[in-house]
């Protein structure tokens, strides 16, 4: 950063008295440069991996189902909150209900504050892994904050649920 | 990514920049225009109102048909019932909307004439003409799956916006908005 | 009227900007070299005239306007003046415009002040500024006017997100956006020595005050943001890896590797095409991240009004300026002159390091958050969160922090490693008691563990660049230096003990109940409603102690419900002492009567901001030392000229005088 007088003074000396540190740091800058190739491809590849196995994937209810993910993986879970089910446990701040797409359910338990609009019926994701006995432990609950932040996965949610009713009421 | 700058830098460390950028603009733009993400709304924006007829609800107005909405000016197609809560609190915004000079039809779904009556004379009454859809299927056409839902329908009978649930206050200045588009 | 005048003002701005690019590309194609005389004024008044739409858009916010249609959109009577005010840039048209107008009067000047470099250089500068600037005047005047008018006028606006209604955040997106008109400065330098090949000392020194400065307005936002989304969020996290938050980080990780490279240029004239290569990146990375934000092409939980359309207008300059800039580059980096050479241990060296591995964390950073969408074009839907993001990051992090410590003691073009061998021991004797200490603890991840043992060997080798130099005659960059990077080690002391040693609870009692969370006791006195201007709460009265015989505050978590746009936010309630902070959450009533409360002790938490200030203070004081021995020289050289001009003066007067 600084480029103080004697520094420089001192480094101009020792440029001076070798001629063989030039050609030395010739082939250097080439060992530099393999060096900073080597690194950002590392990087890269690196990042690729990583993201294969570190990515959170988003589940529907009917698909944790068919395919259960392994369980300890982070995963996400979206779909609505069944009617009826959402329990408060004895300590007042763990609870209990299942997310549901219309084909299937799943039980999820959450310790935590709840936001807002979190309601039997609404939409939610939840975010957290599969534990034992086929039960979602959620880390995070997003509802629907605002109607600027819908989570993407949601918004198809609530057209195939609006489409699901549909089909219904006109059966 | 050369540490220094060369007068023989590979041709390709040179252009590796812009390919990388080019694949950006591709994937984002992949990205925005995939049409799946963006249908959050009813399907059926974009398209033509489906035809319907409606018998009158009410004997002191007509009923409506698909026709009458197509007729050049763009209006508001609401879709109420007197038995809906929130159809009472998005009233005072249909009035609001209707004094300032926007065509509102109603539709009223699975309704008794004395029951609209009641909730007309309640809550304001901002409709031209009001047809009864009694059994609900010209709302399950139009892509409602509740009431109240509100359409914006252009001059050419073309659906422009669906609001899903109650009007707000907060509302009123983009349904505004979405009639002065509907109407270029 | 005020809506109309700023209207005018900014398409007179817009046209100005249009006779700027138009009249530098035909100076430099050597058409009209009378045009270039009125570039420089042309881009002065083009800044002035942005500065008055953006003043009248205040105007018509301050007075709420409802026949505006942003104002219609985004305000409210009844909101308190100062977030009527700050509405006017709380939107997207709003801070576009503030985005051209910092824009312009940077542009004006950089037109001013800037005289060291070649009239060629500072007129391709211009007409650079002056092209990305009409992008952004397209982008306003035709797809989104902020004046546009409403009719008929609403009788009462649509509020402004609650979440946002917080003086932090009013503040926090235009600190940000002055980080990122600084880094289009700097593109702007880029493109103006690629296109007359001037790349060297006296570009990077012109470049490098503006880079400085967007750097510690980058800093700055970071801080602020990540303050925000600690104790507005509520979630007791002080990052979360989301996309809005990597929108931010990216353009600063891509200013830090470009401060290191303009110092180099600057000093020893290496690293030329890679100091123009960066930044082109970093400006790339500003637009990126508002187009990340704005186009809500990625999810987030920082709410923004996302509309695609204007995303693919944004898309759209992106693609003209960025991938104009890289042809550019690529055509012209080949006829840059080599610059100087160096030795691998060098000051020059390590700096090098710093920008590898700067670029590798920004490249993680990057696929991280665009990922999910390259998922998405293969048919699965993802998110990516600190699972990838931390180890990832702290793989080339490392390294970094590493070569940080003892590259500024290194010389200038070579130098060895046993010459200050010496100074490091007492660091690495620093470092090893670190990871000593927390093995012994035990159960402390393997991340905090080693942030730990490096922040304390960094936080010491950082102040010995000062050793042996007399303090008084230090010269302020060096402070700079040495403050930014003591703050590193700050932040970094604050992130691991907040990861290492933060306890959380989870608890519903009822009013008069206690509870505690790591040494603190805490008693629920009460929950009252409260009413604010626009909106209402549910307040806890929480008696907090600190140990056994601490004295007993009280503070006052919130759960706040607002009406205009209905909407529910918690405040959290902090209580700072000097070794960390206590953080409580107020959450929903049970079925009988209890009250939820999330109640967590973070020791040593502050540090992470203020290891961020540290940071951008040593930015500044780099940037005065600069600025400060810029215009001495331009003093030096007026008085040089003037003296010059009286001695030809004289010598006219002389010659003159005999007839």
């Amino acid at each position: 950063m600084q480029e103080s007088a004697e520094n420089m003074a001192q480094t101009e000396r020792m440029a001076k008295g070798t001629v063989q540190g030039t050609i030395k740091a010739k082939h250097q800058r080439l060992v530099l440069l393999v060096i900073a190739l080597v690194v950002l491809i590392g990087a890269a590849l690196l990042a690729a991996w990583a993201l294969r196995n570190q990515a959170s994937y988003f589940y529907v209810p009917a698909e944790i189902q068919a395919h259960p993910p392994e369980s300890g993986r982070a995963v996400r879970l979206g779909g609505m909150v069944a009617k009826g089910s959402l329990k408060t446990e004895a300590d007042g701040v763990t609870i209990a209900f299942a997310v549901e797409d219309g084909k299937a359910r799943v039980p999820v338990r959450f310790k935590g504050i709840v936001p807002s609009l979190f309601v039997e019926g609404s939409g939610v994701v939840a975010e957290g892994h599969m534990g034992a006995g086929g039960v979602f432990e959620a880390d995070n609950l997003l509802a629907k904050h605002d109607e600027n932040y819908v989570p993407r996965e949601m918004k198809d949610m609530t057209r195939e649920q609006a489409e699901k009713v549909m089909r219904e009421t006109t059966r | 990514m050369n540490a220094q700058s060369r007068t023989k830098a590979p041709a390709w460390a040179i252009w590796l920049p812009l390919v990388l950028f080019v694949g950006f603009v591709a994937l984002v733009t992949i990205g925005l225009y995939r049409p799946a993400d963006r249908a959050v709304g009813s399907t059926l924006v974009g398209k033509p109102m489906p035809a319907f007829v409606l018998p009158a609800a009410l004997p002191d107005r007509p009923g409506l048909r698909s026709a009458d909405i197509a007729s050049g000016k763009p209006h508001l197609v609401n879709i109420f019932a007197s038995w809906c809560i929130p159809c009472r609190v998005e009233a005072p915004q249909l009035g609001a909307l209707a004094r300032a000079g926007v065509a509102i039809e109603g539709i009223s779904v699975r309704d008794s004439s004395e029951a609209l009556n009641g909730f007309l004379k309640e809550n304001g009454d901002p409709y031209q003409r009001i047809g009864a859809d009694d059994d609900g299927k010209v709302q399950l056409a139009l892509g409602s799956s509740g009431v109240p839902e509100t359409y914006v329908i252009d001059g050419k009978g073309v659906i422009r916006y669906q609001h899903i649930g109650e009007i707000r206050p907060e509302h009123v200045p983009m349904i505004l908005e979405k009639l002065r588009e509907a109407s270029q | 009227m005020t809506a109309e005048l700023g209207l005018a003002a900014l398409w007179l701005a817009a046209a100005l900007a249009g006779l700027q690019l138009l009249a530098g590309a035909l100076a430099l194609a050597g058409r009209g070299t009378s045009l270039a005389g009125i570039v420089r004024p042309v881009a002065v008044v083009q800044g002035v005239l942005a500065l008055v739409a953006f003043l009248c858009l205040i105007a018509v916010f301050a007075e709420t306007d409802l026949s505006v249609k942003l104002v219609a959109m985004n305000s409210h009577s009844l909101k308190p003046l100062v977030f009527k005010i700050a509405g006017a840039w709380g939107n997207h048209e709003g801070s576009m415009l503030l985005w051209v107008t910092v824009m312009g009067m940077a542009g004006g000047v950089v037109a001013l002040v800037e005289r060291r470099l070649p009239e060629p250089t500072i007129l391709a500068t211009l007409a650079g500024q002056a092209f990305v600037s009409l992008g952004f005047y397209a982008f306003l005047l035709i797809a989104s006017n902020p004046f546009e008018r409403l009719f008929p006028v609403p009788e009462e606006g649509n509020g402004l997100n609650p979440l946002l209604q917080d003086l932090g955040l009013a503040f926090h997106p235009p600190t940000l956006y002055l980080g990122y008109v600084g880094l289009s400065v700097a593109f702007s330098f880029a493109i103006g020595a690629l296109v007359t090949r001037q790349v060297g000392p006296a570009f990077a020194r012109a470049m490098r005050p503006w880079v400085l400065g967007a750097w510690i307005f980058l800093t700055l936002g970071i801080t602020a943001g990540s303050y925000w989304a600690y104790y507005e969020l509520g979630w007791g996290g002080w990052w979360f890896w989301d996309p809005v938050e990597n929108a931010s980080l990216m353009p600063w990780l891509a200013a830090t590797a470009l401060l290191h490279s303009v110092s180099v240029l600057a000093a020893r004239d290496a690293l030329r095409a890679w100091t123009v290569m960066l930044g082109v990146v970093a400006f790339s990375m500003s637009m990126i991240g508002t187009f990340l934000v704005r186009s809500g092409i990625l999810t987030s939980v920082h709410a923004f009004a996302v509309d695609p359309q204007r995303g693919s207008f944004i898309l759209a300059l992106l693609a003209i300026n960025i991938g104009g800039a890289l042809t550019l580059f690529a055509l012209r980096a080949g006829t840059v002159t080599e610059g100087e050479r160096f030795a691998l241990v060098s000051r020059e060296g390590a700096l090098v390091f710093n920008n590898v591995m700067l670029s590798a964390i920004l490249g993680i950073v990057l696929f991280g958050t665009l990922y999910p969408l390259v998922a998405e074009a293969m048919g699965a839907k993802v998110s990516v969160g600190p699972p990838y993001f931390n180890p990832m990051g702290a793989l080339f992090a490392v390294p970094m922090l590493v070569v940080l410590a003892i590259g500024p003691m290194l010389r200038w073009r070579r130098d060895s490693f046993p010459r200050i061998g010496r100074q490091l021991v007492i660091p690495a004797m620093l470092v090893g008691a670190g990871l000593i200490a927390m093995v012994a603890i035990g159960g402390v991840g393997i991340l905090p563990t080693l942030g730990f043992a490096l922040a304390l060997g960094l936080g010491w080798a950082s102040v010995l660049p000062l050793k042996g130099r007399n303090l008084r005659r230090t010269p302020l960059p060096v402070w700079g230096m040495v403050i930014a990077h003591f703050g590193i080690a700050v932040s970094l002391l604050g992130m691991s003990c907040e990861s290492a040693f933060s306890v959380e609870k989870l608890v519903a009692i009822k009013t008069g109940d206690a509870t505690g969370v790591g040494p603190w006791q805490i008693k629920l006195d009460a929950v009252q409603p409260m009413a604010g201007p626009n909106w209402t709460a549910l307040e806890a009265r929480l008696l907090v102690r600190y140990g056994d015989h601490g004295k007993v505050v009280q503070i006052d978590p919130q759960s706040r419900s607002f009406w205009a746009p209905p909407q529910q936010t918690s405040e959290s309630a902090l209580l700072t002492r000097w070794n960390g902070q206590l953080y409580a959450v107020l959450g929903g009533e049970a079925d009988d009567g209890r009250w939820q409360l999330r109640l967590w002790w973070k020791p040593f938490v502050p540090l992470i901001w203020l290891g961020g200030v540290l940071i951008a203070l040593g930015g500044l004081l780099a940037l005065i030392g600069r600025v400060a021995s810029d215009l001495r020289r331009i003093f030096a050289r007026e008085k040089i000229a003037y003296r010059r001009g009286r001695m030809a003066d004289l010598e006219r007067a002389q010659s003159e005088d005999p007839s």
